[in-house]
């Protein structure tokens, strides 16, 4: 009986030992456990730019994290937005109330990550925006909830829209999609373009997506710009520009200016229909040792070249990994602050910060599209042509109407 | 310069040009729709990703099976159609005794299987298909440059049209599908295999959206997705011309790409809806559509 009574009382001890030793690890881990919940459009237009690549990419990070923080697993979410912006609030509401889910990746079409950012400001959740484009995310919709982490389009204006200017492409006509990214993105065009010197002769707007462009080709032809602004993305851009090479645009001296380009789309549509193409990028895969290296990794993984995107799901994901790691926390407003303390400085980002309205700026490159003589390969596609240096690529805090900016 | 409604009259002609080839595209595809509908009652949700299916096999045929592009857009319809033969065959029939809202739930889930596979092996960005040679380069018109391809385009369209409808109007053969429609029984009895003739028709319907996928490849990225925005639209010309009705799925097909195209000029954002208020104007109107007979 001794010996039994002696037996629990330890097996008790040990138990209760173990249990207070975990729960001093997790202690500040909700529910134990790291969740990040990836949002993304994973079927439609946006597919290739993020999707499940991007989730390839979420899931590289947290292995090469090792799986867990302080103990504390790391459990991963994914859904599909449809790049309906009704679709991914309602997601993201569920993962909150239902899933506790502490951190939301992705994000990719503007109107959704907007949606979603006030959602999480409303509950108090943190997210991480990789895809989207918009300006406006870290401007008039800012929330201390998220940060906005590859590109916007402030960088692809001031870098592709400048550099066509001073080339002599001085006359644009814009060809936007109706929605809130190309509304940003033309916004931004105008004001360098007009600060350049050039004018912005005309324009149209067409309904997201678009299957047919040749009208608004022909009414671009029409104008006489010598400059076709396409601020559009993804399918739309790869479908404008098909149809642009259709109608002889550039047989006809006008010029294609593609104010966001990614990667799958520039491989998409071969070398011959783009080359010669100006685009600014904030990361390619071929620009340095480091990132040659990430992108080999990802390569055989995937069977692809990552994104600009891709490559910033992954650095994304780590740097918030190592915020939750230092702060010993995942509460959105610790981790959101650390984050913003550590610089970033990875095969991704170079002289990364995260500044107050949660703009996260770094280096961007203006590069242009090789011909196919000088491509050595099928994922052989940029030059990168200059650095635009990460106090000049975004939008100056003095110019922000964002509510966390004091002016 | 002219002016019409503030627009350049080079600029209007340009656009009405534009919109009679996107029009004889529509009145391709609606027609296939018509064709199964009309004679076998079957609302074919899976049409647009049958005509995906059409750009994607010449794409691969092309890319593994060096099949030229004129070979493609005579074997494409033929296996796609014999494609649509076996879903018939298999599935269809079990269900055809069914309210329409089975077929119509059973195609909408094909459509989407043949889009989810083919999405997961080639992504969504799209991949090029040469324009055969012999059409390259483009036409001056003196109002506009029209790439010679989208004449084709329009020619081909058209042809198509013209023929299917001289086939089931005109031909004893498409007397006999109409007959046996109408009333099966009695023509069994008068030896006619009627079974056959439908499975044959809803073969033929998807043979239809196989070859406008054909004739799509060079002008469009060719994507899983390709097929799924124009189906609705194409639905929608269905319901304005009169389900069911051949000529009516023809005109209104052109017409509507017009109107679409004209949008496009003077108000480019209403572009994606204009063929639906269209739509809701004649339903409210004329509820059997323009061409439909009264029940």
């Amino acid at each position: 009986m001794t010996f039994m009574k002696k037996t629990l009382a330890a097996s008790i001890a040990v138990a209760a030992a173990s249990s207070l030793a975990v729960s001093t690890a997790q202690a500040d881990m909700s529910d134990g456990e790291i969740r990040i919940g990836y949002l993304a459009d994973m079927s439609g237009t946006y597919r290739d730019l993020a999707g499940p690549g991007g989730e390839a990419a979420l899931e590289m990070a947290v292995e090469d994290f090792g799986g867990s923080v302080n103990g504390s697993p790391i459990v991963v979410f994914s859904a599909d937005d449809r790049n309906s912006a009704d679709v991914g609030a309602n997601t993201v509401r569920g993962w909150i109330d239902q899933d506790n889910v502490d951190m939301v990746a992705g994000l990719v079409a503007s109107s959704v990550s907007i949606a979603v950012t006030k959602v999480l400001e409303e509950n108090n959740g943190l997210g991480i925006v990789s895809g989207s484009a918009a300006s406006s995310i870290t401007n008039e919709h800012c929330t201390p909830n998220h940060i906005h982490w590859v590109y916007d389009t402030y960088p692809l204006a001031n870098g592709t829209a400048k550099a066509v200017v001073e080339q002599g492409g001085d006359s644009w006509f814009m060809l936007t999609a109706d929605y809130a990214f190309g509304h940003a993105l033309e916004a931004d065009v105008t004001k360098v373009v007009e600060e350049s010197g050039g004018e912005i002769v005309g324009g149209v707007r067409h309904p997201f997506p678009t299957n047919d462009f040749s009208s608004y080709i022909l009414q671009a032809q029409g104008s006489g710009a010598k400059i076709i602004g396409l601020a559009n993305a993804g399918a739309d851009t790869v479908n404008a520009i098909t149809t642009a090479s259709q109608f002889g645009i550039t047989q006809s001296g006008q010029q294609l200016a593609g104010l966001l380009i990614f990667l799958n789309d520039v491989h998409a549509l071969g070398l011959e229909a783009t080359q010669g193409l100006l685009l600014t990028t904030g990361w390619y895969w071929d620009m340095d040792e480091q990132s040659r290296e990430w992108a080999q990794r990802y390569f055989d993984e995937v069977g692809r070249m990552p994104t600009m995107v891709q490559a910033g799901i992954y650095s994304s994901t780590m740097h918030y990994l190592k915020a939750v790691e230092a702060a010993g926390t995942d509460d959105p407003e610790t981790v959101r602050a650390q984050m913003a303390e550590m610089p970033v400085e990875d095969f991704f980002a170079r002289n990364g910060t995260i500044r107050e309205d949660g703009r996260m700026i770094h280096d961007m490159y203006l590069a242009q599209v090789k011909t196919p003589e000088e491509s050595t390969g099928e994922w052989d596609l940029y030059e990168i042509l200059s650095t635009i240096p990460a106090e000049e690529a975004y939008r100056p805090l003095s110019e922000s109407q964002c509510k966390l900016v004091q002016n | 310069m002219t002016m019409i409604f503030g627009v350049p009259l080079a600029v209007f002609m340009g656009q009405l040009t534009l919109g009679l080839v996107n029009g004889a595209f529509y009145a391709l595809l609606s027609l296939g729709l018509a064709v199964i509908f009309g004679l076998l009652k079957i609302v074919n949700f899976a049409h647009g990703a049958q005509y995906m299916l059409g750009a994607f096999a010449a794409l691969l045929g092309f890319r593994y099976l060096g099949i030229n592009y004129w070979l493609a857009l005579f074997l494409v319809p033929l296996v796609v159609g014999a494609f649509g033969v076996l879903l018939e065959r298999f599935l269809l029939r079990r269900i055809a005794h069914l309210d329409h809202l089975y077929g119509l739930l059973l195609t909408f889930g094909l459509a989407l299987i043949f889009e989810g596979t083919l999405v997961n092996f080639f992504g969504v960005s799209g991949a090029r298909y040469a324009t055969p040679e012999i059409l390259q380069g483009g036409l001056n018109l003196g109002f506009m440059f029209l790439p010679t391809y989208r004449a084709w385009v329009l020619v081909a369209a058209l042809a198509m049209c013209l023929f299917t409808w001289f086939m089931i109007e005109r031909t004893r053969l498409g007397a006999y599908l109409r007959a046996g429609t109408e009333n099966s029984q009695l023509m069994q009895a008068f030896g006619v295999n009627v079974p056959l003739l439908i499975t044959l028709t809803y073969g033929f319907g998807v043979g239809l959206a196989a070859f406008a996928g054909v004739l799509a490849a060079p002008l469009y990225p060719v994507s899983p997705t390709m097929g799924s925005s124009l189906l609705i639209v194409v639905f929608a010309v269905v319901v304005i011309g009169g389900m069911g009705s051949i000529l009516g799925a023809i005109i209104t097909g052109l017409a509507m790409g017009i109107i679409e195209g004209l949008t496009k000029v003077y108000y480019p954002e209403a572009s994606n809806t204009v063929i639906f208020l269209v739509m809701i104007l004649v339903l409210m109107l004329r509820p059997v559509g323009l061409f439909g007979k009264e029940a």
